[in-house]
């Protein structure tokens, strides 16, 4: 078998926005040139603001976008190959917004037993499987035969995760898992992600702009603006060393009253982020950067290597100290 | 020094339900000082908004306070009129909330609405007003105010939105600004600089900040002191950089200790994140004694039957915990 579970090679989803009768039909470039790998086991932080197509990028990896150039490649095949049943064994979801996100019309184990039925599991190990991973989240035999609306926010979190694992996925994407959940109730839906991913040897995607739970959760991690990746490195490289001065305007806009990153005010980004409808020339980045010179506006730097597992797309990735 | 801006005493806020009363929120007092920055800290439902907005004056049925004081400026406010209401807001305390949009009005334009505030509350004449709104545009950093006075909320992004909403708030030079979760929809990036700006005006102006949020975090980066209000109870307030070095009540402790800050893994390796178990009780089963009791890992006895009450700490604190020290 292949070291990578998931590959992604300069993928590219662009969508056709506007009407062709007001202002003509535009581009969006929501995902531009990605390429990524994640490793069996391994957890992958994708950090990035609104808009940067993270999202989008989860979606195509999910097999519900079609990247618009490029290839995902899923466990040694093509995405596009295989069916939506056969990618749903694969690559699983866990959502941001537990109440959004559930039936509330369908019990617990109606919700966890369907997608086994789908992919025609037997009756009697449906049953047996249900429990089993119930149990494997924390809930109790006779939350089975519950609604969502009698559980709390936390809970029904856990119920999203254990519909993202019935089916015993090889890369599970979480988008958000903790960002809708009460404070004090995040640290058991973080300890419990991690304790499944070592017990089922899972893989995940983190997806956040919490930087606290992306450092404390991942092994490597990619920043996204805009539509690209503009660093991405082991977790020590990112949140030690980063090269990008997008990764350290986010670090530096981390409310932490002791600063023990160090970072300071002057990493800070000015403004909001364009949209990718009205893509800045040269470095996307440009606009907002403190270390802007001529040649960012000009020429749009491509990432490359700082270090050997350590990219960035920046062509002061070597001045900053 | 001379008297407190605000001062809350004993705030007593009742939830009417079919047949019983709820106290949403109860033994609540705290004070703010001129031009100072105040956060009040907690979790969804635990009663940090309704206090700011019954310092509002806007709380709705069935939401009322049932007993307490709140004193602005040396004077008592909770039983003042609608139309003192009207009058205080704007110009005596300044309002900001976590979603710009659903706070503007979508059919006028920024100028005009915050132009409005030179009219309703400074008598001004609107070609006037308009010009001021434009300085205050200005002010609060946005790019050609100019042509931005004429512009609907749809057509500004979050931030900018947000900017329109702090100049509006302190369009009247209030003594007070009341932020609830001022940047909550906001992007990490935008969130600084919308509190470095906040941060910026009120400090030039001299205006005092009562700032409402969940993240512990962001409110100890900007305020001089802290309240954390855990089930409709102050449970702790302390300065605000105590609050995160020592923190006091088990529920701040276990606030601050869940979790997963910066740098902390390259210090000491992946930790297994310290849990608070249990959940957030609902308004209408609030444990009796202690109310953070059945989550408490230092609860006794004395914790389940007996309410603790407020008990100073050496720093200037006050903490509610029968356990503390």
């Amino acid at each position: 078998m292949a070291d990578t579970l998931l590959t992604l090679d300069d993928v590219a989803v662009h969508f056709t926005v506007g009407s062709s009768l007001r202002g003509g039909l535009k581009t969006l470039r929501a995902v531009d040139g990605v390429t990524l790998e994640v490793r069996p086991g391994e957890c992958l932080g994708l950090v990035g603001e609104s808009g940067c197509g993270k999202s989008t990028l989860a979606l195509t990896i999910m097999g519900l976008v079609a990247p618009s150039h490029g290839r995902v490649v899923l466990d040694g095949d093509d995405l596009g190959k295989r069916s939506r049943l056969e990618t749903a064994r694969l690559v699983q979801m866990v959502f941001q917004d537990p109440y959004a996100s559930l039936n509330p019309r369908q019990t617990v184990r109606r919700t966890l037993a369907d997608p086994l039925r789908l992919q025609g599991v037997d009756k009697a190990e449906v049953d047996e499987r249900v429990m089993d991973m119930l149990a494997k989240v924390g809930l109790r035999r006779e939350h089975a035969d519950r609604y969502p609306h009698e559980f709390s926010g936390g809970q029904r979190q856990r119920i999203g995760i254990a519909r993202a694992l019935i089916l015993r996925p090889k890369l599970v994407i979480c988008d958000e898992p903790v960002s809708a959940l009460d404070v004090s109730i995040r640290a058991q839906i973080i300890n419990l992600l991690l304790e499944l991913k070592d017990e089922m040897g899972l893989s995940y995607i983190m997806i956040s702009h919490d930087l606290g739970v992306v450092e404390h959760m991942s092994d490597r991690v990619a920043v996204m603006y805009l539509g690209r990746i503009v660093e991405q490195g082991g977790w020590q490289e990112i949140f030690e060393n980063p090269r990008h001065p997008y990764t350290r305007a986010l670090i530096a806009a981390i409310p932490d009253p002791f600063n023990r990153v160090g970072i300071t005010a002057k990493a800070k980004a000015k403004g909001e982020i364009p949209s990718a409808l009205n893509m800045p020339s040269g470095c996307p980045f440009h606009p907002r950067c403190p270390l802007k010179a001529d040649r960012c506006v000009a020429e749009r730097p491509m990432l490359e290597a700082v270090s050997p597992a350590h990219y960035a797309a920046c062509h002061f990735r070597d001045r900053i100290d | 020094m001379t008297q407190p801006l605000l001062k809350v005493e004993d705030l007593r806020i009742a939830l009417a339900g079919d047949g019983v009363t709820h106290n949403a929120v109860e033994n609540v007092s705290f004070e703010i000082g001129r031009g100072e920055a105040f956060g009040l800290v907690g979790e969804s439902g635990c009663g940090k908004s309704i206090s700011a907005l019954a310092v509002m004056g806007l709380l709705k049925r069935p939401l009322s306070v049932a007993s307490g004081r709140i004193v602005l400026d040396g004077r008592e406010i909770q039983d003042a009129s609608p139309a003192e209401w009207r009058n205080l807001r704007g110009s005596k305390i300044g309002m900001i909330f976590q979603e710009p949009m659903t706070a503007l009005n979508p059919l006028s334009p920024v100028g005009r609405q915050i132009a409005e505030m030179f009219v309703l509350h400074e008598g001004a004449g609107w070609t006037e007003a308009m010009d001021r709104a434009e300085e205050a545009l200005r002010q609060v950093h946005v790019p050609s105010p100019e042509r931005r006075i004429k512009d609907f909320p749809h057509q500004l992004s979050g931030g900018m939105r947000q900017r329109v909403m702090i100049a509006i708030a302190l369009a009247c030079g209030p003594d007070l600004l009341i932020a609830d979760e001022p940047t909550t929809a906001l992007d990490v990036t935008v969130q600084a600089e919308i509190i470095d700006l906040m941060r910026e005006l009120c400090a030039a102006k001299g205006t005092a900040i009562l700032m409402i949020s969940h993240d512990l975090g962001l409110v100890a980066n900007m305020c001089r002191r802290v309240a954390v209000m855990y089930a409709g109870r102050i449970v702790e307030s302390r300065p605000a950089d105590a609050i995160f070095a020592t923190p006091s009540h088990p529920y701040t402790q276990g606030l601050v200790d869940s979790l997963p800050r910066l740098g902390e893994r390259s210090r000491r390796g992946r930790q297994k994140l310290r849990e608070i178990t249990g959940v957030v009780p609902a308004i209408s089963s609030y444990p009796s004694g202690c109310r953070f009791n059945p989550r408490c890992p230092a609860a006794t006895e004395v914790c389940r039957e007996v309410a603790p009450g407020i008990s100073p700490l050496p720093d200037d604190g006050l903490v509610r915990c029968h356990h503390h020290g």
